[in-house]
């Protein structure tokens, strides 16, 4: 009869759960571990509370002018003050509500594409809601006044500009794309040295080019707007990326696809538009918001050659003989607007990966 | 007729034949136009304006330039400008978007949050926007000459710009330099060995230490066998300002800072996307294998990972001699600054100063793509 | 495809097409003049709030509407950098650019351009800060200057420490605010451009009691109205324009007692208001171009003391711009 020996009790495994462990597991595993997080944490306490001290604590609030400033922290009155140069240029002051009011009725568009699954209802009301923004933009008809674009400022403005790049560069991209991945060989080569050329220079050269000498390109006596000249320049610029990440997303698609959509007896642009593309943009949808957030920040070059957008709003308004010596604030403050537009949109496109994640494999 | 029409070849055909009149017509028009319109305006054409005087000075050049040279000359010293802040930032963007990128992947919690709220931070800011802020908002917390910040060694700092020694060229600088050179070569030949060995015997050679080993002594060596004397050159206050020593503008600084810290954050997420790529049963058939986690990192993941991550991070490297160009907002004086803007001025022949301007970056996004290429075809999971 | 012929005929509708007729019949025809001006420097071309544009130059543009349209408001500004000024009037976005442009022989010669007057007398001047303790620009060896690209200016200063044998190092910049701002930052020693501009500039630093122009003026900077080549009527309707306020000035005639004048016996005055003569049919302008001219926008003396003179921020003395019978250089030729 064999003898058994009780064996000694195991101890439980330790608990890996509670903050304790949380933060042994995370944060002080082994040496190395510990030196960075004491690094980092000494980093924090280097950044963090003299930036809280400057913006908030010891910030000014209140008032209206310059003296209302003690001149320790941030003078968010410059801000408050100026807020209307910032949002909306030289617009003239009693046509601003034409500017809220295509804001406001931007959520009734996003609303309806919310609220509508008809496909033909929601670009309805985009094509109309572009029509109506554009009429209130720029007036002239309807007893609205008109507004000239050199008037046009601030965020508005760079709204505007990354609005109808976004728009514009859209439709050329797509056909672009078509182009590039053609069979048709003259067709192919031009699209691939437009898209190329265009890629294989700096943003700012094309806006040079745009507004320097697209002026001789056209008789004399047929000028465009200033403003009209970058809009060019960027649309162009932008429908070869755009080109480029449909082309990508073409690419994607299966060849059986293709050879369904001929057995089908589907003519060609049938072809493209009803059953490729759909399925291509799917793919592509993420880069393009990649893309457009690009678009977004590159807006800013335009005050490279003139135009006040929101960037060169902070440059104006700190030049302004009575608001001296406030550039950071309106430097800190223009980077939190570009900052919260471009985060959103990359957190939207993160989304729209997620909800468009069909394998295509 | 109509039956040739509905042929698609003929279609095809007839559909590029309008394409190329439309083209032609189109670029008919517009030259056209130009002509006349340069004709009637009076602008001088040709390229001869590059022999002209410039006259103007340019603040720091890297090639010999005086006011009397001419506009060529003033291109070579914004192509020499472009160049050297695409390579510094190239490089600088390159080791500090590897420690994010690899940081984002630490298992520390702190260190893993702090990298990504850096990504999340600095790719959202527009490039433009950080130019501006490190050149006017940094520049102005800065002292002046005559206040300037020491640092040891005789590293001065002022919003002039950053003052370091300058070792003299003498042949124990130059044997420093080519010592380090040699622990170069000296590294491919070890490596290609190493791996040789590795292959007929299956012993491993530890490359690493042995590179950093040759890093550090060889050129001490170096120095202390030629004479152990660099004779820096100090940067000293002399009249208005510093001279003497190597002395650095703030508008290359206030570039290179932002110009890397905006590109790192688009490398840190190519390294991450690469290593995270790497599927992790690679990992456990590498731990079955035997392999150390050194080994397994150097021979399994990271071979699969460069693969994945090098292509985007040779396309920033492109965005990055690209948006250098936004130098023209704080004056440093590269292509776009002084030849696509001060020369373009005095000369006022934009269509040839632009397209000049443009075929140099179309020339070197021309030859990145091919070094893209060529790594793409070599980098090919050769199927066997 | 529709939409893209959608949106050409939208880009279209937004692109100005106009005959080229002559720069008369299209600024009639649209009702405004196309002016090019700075925008941003303070006595000559500045916005006061809510978009309205103030300056010497911009005087000089509403000089120009008074005169063609008869209403001085009727200007479409158009705020331009140095770099694109010429551009922008050779292209024809433009009609006159009144932009404190240096007249020099190449630009107009050899760019296609003609000027047509001189609204001011200016030369290039040299501004420091105060506890540089400098005197004198012979002692700026080895400054720092700053310097807004694109104009004469840096040439000038090339040549003047060239021809003194100084160092010097050039800090350029597109725009006259990066300009300022540099220079307040400390970025260099010393600013530089024509002197009227240093007083402008100086009021837009903080501290500007700290600052000051130094006596050396290096460069003559006779700035005025351009055109276009190529339109002879244009060019002479902006010339006596311009005439007609330094004319204005030396008969008497001020926006006040414009007026009065009109019952004036004096057969210049007559001559200049339009009165008598045919001075306007000359230039195919109403007989009265000169009295809308100084009723609405003034004489020249006047432009020149509301906006630069002594009584504003710029505190900027007549010199060289007094009339000729006064000592200076303005200067008419007779309307006769």
């Amino acid at each position: 009869m064999a003898v058994y020996k009780q064996k000694e009790v195991r101890p439980a495994p330790a608990s890996t759960k509670g903050a304790i462990h949380w933060l042994k597991d995370n944060l002080f595993s082994t040496p190395l571990n510990v030196a960075m997080t004491v690094v980092s944490l000494a980093f924090l306490f280097w950044v963090i509370p003299p930036f809280i001290q400057w913006a908030y604590t010891d910030a000014n609030f209140a008032g209206t002018t310059r003296a209302d400033c003690s001149g320790d922290g941030a003078c968010w009155v410059f801000i408050k003050m100026k807020l209307d140069m910032f949002m909306y240029g030289f617009y003239p002051s009693e046509e601003i509500w034409r500017l809220n009011l295509s804001f406001f009725l931007f959520f009734g568009l996003v609303a309806i594409f919310k609220w509508s699954k008809n496909i033909k209802i929601k670009f309805a009301a985009f094509n109309i809601y572009l029509l109506i923004a554009t009429i209130l933009f720029i007036g002239g008809i309807f007893g609205l006044e008109f507004v000239p674009t050199d008037k046009w400022g601030g965020l508005m403005l760079t709204i505007a500009v990354a609005a109808v790049g976004i728009i514009c560069s859209f439709p050329i991209g797509i056909i672009v794309a078509f182009g590039r991945a053609s069979e048709l060989p003259i067709i192919r080569s031009v699209c691939i040295t437009y898209v190329e050329f265009i890629r294989g220079v700096p943003l700012i050269t094309i806006l040079f080019m745009s507004s320097i000498i697209l002026p001789l390109f056209f008789p004399e006596g047929m000028t465009f707007d200033k403003l009209l000249r970058a809009l060019i320049g960027i649309t162009l610029f932008q429908a070869a990326y755009v080109a480029e990440i449909i082309r990508g997303g073409l690419q994607s698609i299966p060849k059986g696809q293709y050879e369904a959509a001929d057995a089908v007896g589907l003519s060609y642009w049938q072809k493209m538009l009803l059953v490729i593309l759909p399925q291509a943009l799917k793919v592509a949808i993420p880069n393009l918001v990649g893309a457009f957030i690009s678009l977004f920040q590159d807006t800013t070059l335009v005050l490279i050659i003139g135009l006040f957008d929101l960037l060169a709003m902070v440059r104006i308004t700190a030049a302004d003989s009575s608001w001296l010596g406030m550039e950071t604030e309106g430097y800190v403050f223009v980077t939190i607007v570009f900052w919260a537009f471009c985060y959103g949109m990359s957190r939207y496109s993160i989304s729209l990966e997620k909800r468009f994640d069909t394998n295509l494999k | 007729m109509m039956k040739a029409l509905r042929n698609q070849k003929v279609r095809g055909i007839l559909f590029q034949l309008l394409t190329v009149i439309g083209l032609v017509a189109f670029l008919w028009y517009i030259g056209a136009n130009t002509v006349a319109n340069i004709e009637q305006r009076g602008i001088k054409t040709g390229f001869e304006f590059l022999e002209g005087t410039a006259g103007f000075g340019i603040d720091e050049s890297p090639i010999a330039y005086s006011e009397s040279d001419t506009h060529g000359r003033v291109f070579l010293v914004g192509l020499s400008n472009t160049l050297i802040i695409g390579f510094v930032g190239i490089v600088l963007s390159t080791i500090l978007g590897l420690i994010i990128g690899v940081l984002r992947l630490s298992n520390n919690w702190l260190v893993r949050k702090l990298a990504a709220a850096y990504i999340d931070i600095f790719r959202n800011i527009p490039i433009l926007l950080q130019i501006l802020f490190w050149y006017n908002v940094v520049l102005k917390s800065l002292p002046s000459p005559r206040q300037s910040l020491e640092f040891i060694g005789g590293i001065f700092i002022n919003n002039r710009g950053l003052y370091i020694p300058q070792p003299e060229l003498n042949i124990t600088t130059i044997s420093v330099i080519l010592s380090f050179l040699l622990v170069f070569v000296i590294i491919f030949f070890v490596n290609r060995w190493a791996k040789k060995r590795q292959e007929e015997t299956g012993q491993d050679f530890p490359v690493l230490l042995v590179a950093l080993g040759l890093f550090v002594i060889l050129p001490i060596l170096a120095y202390v066998f030629s004479g152990a004397n660099f004779n820096f050159e100090y940067p000293a206050l002399k009249g208005f300002n510093f001279s003497g020593g190597k002395a650095i503008s703030p508008e290359f600084l206030a570039l290179t800072f932002a110009l890397t810290i905006y590109t790192a954050t688009f490398i840190a997420e190519a390294v991450r996307s690469g290593i995270e790529a790497v599927s992790k049963g690679q990992k456990e058939a590498a731990a079955s294998l035997a392999l150390s986690n050194y080994q397994a990192l150097k021979l399994v993941i990271l071979p699969q990972a460069i693969r994945i991550a090098i292509p985007p991070t040779i396309n920033q490297y492109l965005n990055l001699v690209k948006n250098s160009s936004l130098a023209t907002a704080i004056g440093y004086p590269e292509i776009v600054t002084v030849f696509a803007g001060t020369s373009l001025n005095q000369v006022g022949q934009a269509i040839e100063i632009i397209a000049i301007t443009m075929l140099v970056y179309l020339t070197i996004s021309l030859v990145v793509s091919a070094i893209l290429n060529w790594f793409n075809h070599k980098m090919k999971i050769k199927e066997r | 495809m529709t939409k893209f012929v959608k949106l050409s005929i939208a880009a279209l509708a937004l692109v100005g097409m106009s005959a080229t007729a002559g720069t008369l019949e299209d600024t009639k025809k649209q009702g405004f003049v196309k002016c090019g001006i700075d925008g941003g420097l303070p006595g000559f071309s500045e916005v006061v709030s809510g978009g309205v544009y103030k300056g010497i130059d911009v005087d000089g543009c509403r000089a120009i509407a008074a005169a063609v349209l008869g209403d001085a408001s009727k200007v479409k500004y158009v705020s331009l950098n140095a770099k694109e000024r010429l551009a922008a009037l050779q292209s024809g976005e433009i009609d006159v650019l009144v932009r404190n442009t240096t007249w020099t022989q190449t630009r107009d010669t050899s760019l296609g351009l003609n000027f047509a007057g001189v609204n001011y007398y200016d030369g290039q001047g040299f501004m420091v800060r105060k506890d540089l303790g400098v005197k004198s620009a012979k002692e700026l060896a080895g400054a720092s200057v700053c310097i807004q690209t694109g104009t004469t200016t840096e040439l000038n200063v090339a040549d003047y420490f060239r021809a003194n044998g100084m160092e010097y190092k050039a800090v350029a910049y597109d725009t006259n605010d990066q300009v300022v701002q540099s220079y307040e930052n400390g970025r260099c020693d010393v600013l530089t451009s024509d002197a009227s501009q240093l007083y402008g500039l100086r009021t837009k630093l903080k501290d500007k009691e700290n600052h000051i122009v130094l006596p050396e003026i290096i460069s003559k900077e006779p700035l005025g109205p351009v055109v276009r080549q190529g339109d002879d009527a244009w060019f002479n309707i902006v010339k006596w324009t311009f005439n007609a306020m330094v004319a204005a000035e030396e008969a008497g005639i001020t926006s006040e007692n414009a007026d009065a004048m009109l019952k004036s016996d004096n057969p210049t005055v007559k001559r200049i208001l339009g009165v008598e003569g045919k001075m306007g049919a000359n230039l195919g302008l109403n007989a009265d171009f000169a009295y809308q001219i100084v009723k609405q926008v003034g004489n020249y003396g006047e432009v020149f003391e509301r906006n630069v003179g002594v009584n504003t921020p710029l505190n900027i003395e007549r010199g060289l711009n007094a009339l000729w019978t006064k000592g200076g250089l303005q200067y008419s030729p007779p309307f006769r």
